[in-house]
């Protein structure tokens, strides 16, 4: 039997579940942050006055005050290091890094101060701060401004990393984030600001931690996160047109990971391919690839294959980038290698 | 010229002075024991900044130190017994025994660690002063700095986010003429004062051997700070009489230069004026056995401490451990 809906529900199905810009869900992220918690404080550069270099903080100063949401001068150490002071004397400060090419000059901040304070002091004090910072290739913006360093900071205990790949992971991960009594480093991948997205009027909240399968299938799992997660899905989709059904986890944080959905999935298609735009060597691949065949030998019908930018600084040329980056047909290559592959086969280099 | 000092007052920045220079006396001993594991850079000669910056504090103000912290925390009135518990490596350290010397922290007085890291406490400082400024807690913060990190790019920058923010930050450089194992006039074409004048922000000099200069420095600037006046330098002249770690040989020091450094002993200094306002000699030795006594108990205690619980240290990467692989 099949309800006939009033005419209102799709109306205010609408009304609930607008589609907003990946950027825009980051911004109301901050904003309801902000007014649910006065210790809530961002600053960084332009991230006040001119709204942000990608217009992601846009309107937070009219609305909290020169107090609360300041621009700080070009002194990316002195942000982060401010950060975890402003953390330990009672604020949950926000700060923006512009792009994660420059988190190279606030490293001793994150890695010897916010990452080591909770467990060095004993477990006397926290340090509940965020770092946004923007990721990733595509705009050609060149070798300093193109980076996915996420690995590094998923390589130190006391950090926690996440990525998220859609306007309502962003919503709910930022807000965990600002709830996080840790230091988190949220990535957003500078190609996604312009994406738009479902985000409900109250939204879902997501843990830190929890992966979402974002396409179930039972051929093979493609593991990915930020903009490559829209990448696998394209690349699902192609694959199911020639009966192949990928199942597609967006892994959302990468410090902690979710591997109980990936090894349950693993399980299921015994084939795994773990797909990032950050260069493939010493990578969130290599660790998920470790930790599967350390935990799930017996599980694999083949070898975990990784899927990520060659071994070169991103280069600024676009054929040149388009080469370097993975995409889609890298991913798809992979996932045929992976079915193909046959016992006492071996993996091309 | 400062204010005269009650002899109480006095006798009681002595006796702080006395704690930090027999607590360094001991672990140096302890360290040649063999009971302190690790690095340790002691500041014995340098005790008057310290005490003399603290002593013009509030409970509310919030230091951050350096490697050479042990003064910061005793003059910040860190617990003696965490204290050495921590430097021995136990359980029952400031630190639970996993941060050691150069780690000290005790966030219940305002003590935000000594630091690893050159200048790695400048920014924190400066966090906090912030906290300081947005929560209107009327605190200030002390980034006590060595004229090492006046090379380090993070203390320009802080001065000047200190001074565009007017911030509550009191910077405190003991310039006691060393970076490790380097003469300051190898390191830093600058002074700190005009260094300080390029940003804006008032820059007192001060002998730093002298307990009763620094804190009449030190009372008079930590008030413009509190009151919104923004930042504020104090460059305390002091001098470092060990190496810059505990078994450094020297060999870069001449002896000349280390009798200059003996020459101006903050102890003596303090002491020859207490002996002049007609202090009887016998409490003099009766507060420094005190504070032998004092110190006594708790190396005592450290050594009946426990191993530090791994398990423990392990729960503690995270604060709130997420669902999900850490490693």
């Amino acid at each position: 039997m099949r309800l006939r809906l009033p005419m209102y529900i799709p109306r205010l199905r609408q009304a609930l579940m607008a589609e907003t810009r990946y950027g825009m869900a980051i911004n109301r992220a901050l904003a309801d942050a902000m007014q649910a918690d006065a210790s809530v404080v961002l600053f960084g550069e332009d991230v006040a006055a001119p709204g942000g270099p990608f217009a992601v903080t846009r309107g937070l100063l009219a609305k909290f005050g020169p107090e609360r949401v300041r621009d700080t001068p070009i002194s990316e150490a002195t942000i982060a290091g401010a950060a975890v002071g402003a953390a330990l004397g009672g604020l949950k400060p926000v700060v923006e890094i512009m792009f994660m090419d420059f988190v190279t000059l606030a490293m001793d901040a994150l890695v010897n101060q916010a990452a080591k304070a909770h467990f060095m002091f004993g477990g006397q004090c926290s340090v509940p701060m965020v770092v946004r910072t923007p990721h990733g290739g595509g705009l050609n913006s060149g070798p300093q401004h193109s980076q996915c360093l996420e690995a590094w900071f998923a390589h130190v205990p006391g950090l926690k990393v996440v990525v998220p790949s859609n306007p309502a992971d962003a919503y709910a991960l930022l807000r965990a984030a600002i709830a996080d009594p840790d230091p988190v480093v949220f990535v957003e991948n500078k190609t996604l600001y312009s994406i738009k997205g479902e985000l409900a009027d109250v939204p879902q909240p997501v843990a830190i931690g929890s992966a979402r399968i974002a396409r179930s299938g039972g051929d093979a799992t493609i593991v990915a996160y930020g903009a490559s997660v829209a990448a696998a899905l394209k690349t699902a989709a192609a694959l199911a047109a020639d009966g192949i059904e990928a199942e597609v986890i967006d892994l959302r944080s990468i410090q902690p990971w979710d591997e109980r959905t990936v090894l349950e999935s693993v399980a299921k298609t015994r084939r795994l391919i773990v797909a990032h735009e950050a260069v493939t060597a010493f990578g969130v691949g290599a660790e998920i690839a470790a930790r599967v065949s350390e935990l799930a030998f017996a599980e694999l019908a083949a070898p975990v294959l990784r899927v990520g930018a060659d071994f070169m600084p991103v280069p600024f040329a676009r054929s040149l980038e388009r080469e370097c980056l993975p995409g889609e047909a890298d991913i798809m290559a992979a996932v045929r290698r992976s079915l193909d592959w046959k016992p006492n086969a071996r993996i091309k280099p | 010229m400062h204010m005269e000092l009650s002899q109480q007052d006095l006798l009681s920045l002595y006796e702080t002075m006395v704690l930090i220079r027999r607590s360094e006396e001991r672990l140096s001993r302890l360290f040649a024991d063999g009971e302190v594991p690790g690095f340790l850079h002691l500041s014995i000669g340098q005790e008057a900044v310290p005490v003399g910056i603290c002593a013009a504090l509030q409970a509310v103000d919030t230091v951050a130190s350096t490697h050479r912290g042990h003064g910061h925390a005793l003059a910040k009135g860190v617990d003696l017994r965490g204290f050495f518990a921590e430097i021995l490596g136990r359980e029952e350290g400031l630190c639970r025994g996993r941060g050691g010397s150069i780690h000290v922290a005790d966030l219940r007085v305002g003590m935000l660690g000594a630091n690893g890291i050159v200048g790695g406490g400048l920014p924190l400082a400066l966090g906090s002063a912030l906290a300081h400024q947005v929560r209107r807690t009327g605190g200030v913060a002390v980034a006590f700095f060595g004229d090492g990190a006046m090379a380090e790019g993070v203390l320009h920058e802080c001065l000047n986010l200190a001074s565009l923010w007017k911030l509550p930050l009191i910077f405190a450089c003991e310039n006691n003429g060393w970076s490790e194992f380097s003469p300051l006039e190898r390191q830093f074409a600058a002074q700190l004062g005009a260094l300080g004048h390029a940003f804006g922000i008032p820059a007192v000099q001060v002998d730093g051997s002298d307990v009763e200069a620094v804190r009449a420095a030190a009372t008079r600037i930590i008030p413009l700070a509190r009151r919104g006046d923004g930042p504020q330098i104090l460059e305390c002249k002091t001098f470092r009489w060990r190496g810059h770690y505990e078994g450094d040989p020297q060999k870069y020091r001449d002896a000349g230069d280390l009798a200059d450094a003996r020459s101006r002993d903050p102890l003596v200094v303090s002491g020859a004026r207490l002996e002049a306002t007609g202090i009887p000699a016998e409490r003099m030795r009766t507060l420094e056995r005190a504070v032998e006594t004092r110190i006594e108990d708790a190396v005592e205690a450290a050594r009946l401490g426990r191993e530090p619980d791994y398990a423990a240290a392990a729960a503690d990467v995270y604060t709130q451990a997420a669902a999900g692989a850490h490693g």
